[in-house]
């Protein structure tokens, strides 16, 4: 939990968060992060053996504070003419994006 | 810091309660049309210099409060919030008006959908003036993460009003609304209420709908109310609160009488007070005034006694996992093809997806996008994402253990007041570490209110936190009507 970023992880994560950083950005981020993980690097002092990780508070509600799953029942939603006029470019149908693949 | 002096120019003036305006509106000595315009007045003249509002809905509020002089001319019984300007915070969607979230990247987007807590709000008479600044997604202290500039404290414009609901909480202390909705993911409506000397209200985890909220962080994202008191903010959560068909998250507990549960007297409450919230980093004038507030409490019966929370201390660190690993999933929806800011010079996807999103988010949004990336990548995950969710465990216990033993616990809201403009930017991990005390009760899913509780020497005001175990706000009100009834 100590190890330190490198620019290549900075850059690998990058990549895999689809945020292309600009040369300058690349240095100060990863300043940062180094000094963010040097922090957190702090929970190591803890011993969680055989704690569950908690992902949200759900169960920690009362029985009566659960809501339950919805009956699956098909409602109406937006319309496809409302939705995409919010789009950047559209063939009325679809949403339209720059290639995929090279012919 | 906050015993430098503070500078002359203030827009504070508090807003009037909810139940004289409703009074005068019921009685036909004020038109519902009349305050929202004369609300838009005041906004045109002070929102210059305090950068309150993104976007102003007129024609929305206008129509809204043309309904409620109606329904008041028929003598007709008047909802709740009859004629009352709200004001929204930029990251709760209202059908047809922009919703940028503090960001670039939604630059444009006119959402085809009102949030329920919005819809809510509504049907209950409220007349909403418009879209409140706020840091870029929710991601902030201060409120200068805002692509639209940084909010101004209304009690120092030289000073940040807190964040992320910067806007929010500057509205009501201006009066620029009577009453507005903020989000809170680790101290969002906490914070910036404390810097700006009004009530802002952290409802349990479920227990106010998230449709329409512009995600951040799922499992920590809480919407609520801020007002110029408790008993007003506490009526308006009693109407956006309760179980949501659109929101599985949402609790179906019943809704309490919220504003009767706060008129109760606390006489015979256990109020808990954690030594480790009064430790090294709080300010001594922060320090004193809510020690003030305690004694107050316990000259109002209640029985002040010391909870232990060890833990405290990994909770910036486990917040900061949590939040960003969920928020790196969250944005990932931001990609330049639905809605929103797309790059013009991209040959492929590919680099479609990354110009968009380089030129779109800001510096602190892309950053708790890589920290959150980096903390779910392979060979990472069980050391920090992992590690965080079982630290969020403890916490969470020790919460419930501390309230087997107390009805409400009380804690400064934050380590210090108002700081100035640009005193933390250029230091993200300081920055941080200005919500100390209200991410652990955003980890625990547990409920809260922050209170006016005195004010610096130099004029800058102070919050006590009280928190209450899950689903538990009517204590919380209580605990803090007490403190406020103090003030004066």
């Amino acid at each position: 939990m100590t190890a330190k970023v490198t620019v290549e992880d900075v850059e690998r994560v990058a990549e895999l968060a689809h945020l292309e950083l600009k040369p300058e950005e690349t240095g100060p981020m990863l300043d940062d992060l180094n000094a963010i993980l040097d922090y957190v690097a702090e929970l190591n002092e803890l011993d969680t053996a055989g704690v569950a990780p908690l992902a949200q508070v759900t169960e920690l509600l009362d029985a009566a504070g659960a809501g339950g799953p919805r009956g699956d029942v098909v409602l109406a939603s937006l319309d496809r003419a409302t939705v995409l006029k919010q789009a950047p470019e559209t063939d009325q149908v679809f949403f339209k994006v720059p290639k995929v693949i090279e012919r | 810091m906050s015993s430098e002096a503070k500078t002359a120019e203030s827009y504070v003036e508090k807003p009037r309660t909810l139940a004289e305006l409703r009074a005068e509106v019921a009685a036909g000595r004020t038109k519902a049309t009349d305050m929202a315009a004369s609300y838009y007045d005041r906004i045109a003249k002070v929102n210059p210099r305090l950068n309150v509002y993104l976007s102003l809905t007129k024609e929305r509020a206008l129509e809204q409060a043309e309904r409620v002089d109606a329904l008041a001319a028929k003598g007709d019984p008047l909802p709740a919030l009859a004629g009352i300007p709200v004001g929204i915070k930029d990251v709760l969607v209202m059908r047809g008006a922009p919703a940028t979230a503090g960001s670039k990247i939604l630059q444009g987007y006119r959402p085809p959908y009102d949030a329920t807590a919005v819809t809510r709000l509504e049907a209950a008479g409220a007349v909403l003036l418009g879209k409140l600044n706020c840091d870029e997604f929710a991601m902030g202290s201060s409120n200068e993460n805002s692509a639209y500039g940084p909010v101004r404290n209304p009690v120092d414009p030289e000073r940040v009003p807190g964040g992320s609901s910067g806007g929010s909480a500057a509205a009501v202390a201006a009066n620029l609304a009577v009453a507005t909705l903020g989000s809170d993911t680790g101290g969002s409506i906490r914070q910036p209420a404390s810097f700006c000397g009004v009530v802002g209200v952290l409802p349990t985890w479920g227990r106010v709908s998230r449709y329409g909220l512009i995600a951040f962080a799922s499992s920590l994202d809480r919407v609520g109310p801020f007002a110029g008191n408790v008993r007003d903010a506490a009526t308006l959560l009693g109407v956006i609160a309760g179980h949501d068909p659109k929101d599985a998250t949402s609790s179906a507990a019943p809704v309490e009488d919220y504003a009767a549960e706060s008129d109760k007297p606390v006489e015979g409450l256990r109020i808990g007070v954690p030594a480790e919230y009064f430790g090294e980093g709080l300010d001594a004038e922060v320090r004193a005034a809510i020690e003030r507030g305690i004694d107050s409490l316990k000259a109002a019966g209640c029985e002040v006694k010391a909870v232990s929370l060890p833990a405290t201390r990994y909770a910036i660190p486990t917040y900061y996992l949590v939040a960003t690993a969920e928020a790196s999933a969250n944005l990932a929806r931001f990609d330049g093809v639905r809605y929103g800011y797309r790059s013009k010079a991209s040959e492929t996807l590919s680099a479609m997806y990354r110009h968009s999103r380089d030129e779109g988010f800001g510096a602190e949004v892309k950053r708790r996008i890589l920290l959150g990336t980096y903390a779910l990548s392979a060979g990472y995950y069980d050391a920090y994402y992992l590690k965080a969710q079982q630290v969020r465990r403890l916490l969470a216990e020790e919460y419930l253990r501390a309230f087997a033993e107390v009805d409400a616990i009380v804690t400064p809201t934050a380590p210090t007041a108002a700081f100035k403009l640009g005193e933390k930017t250029g230091d993200p991990l300081a920055m941080y570490l200005a919500d100390i005390y209200t991410v652990t009760a955003s980890l625990a899913g547990i409920c809260g209110v922050t209170v006016p509780c005195g004010a610096t020497q130099a004029g800058l005001p102070v919050g006590m936190q009280v928190l209450a175990a899950h689903l538990n706000e009517g204590t919380a009100f209580r605990v803090a009507r007490a403190v406020e009834a103090a003030q004066s």
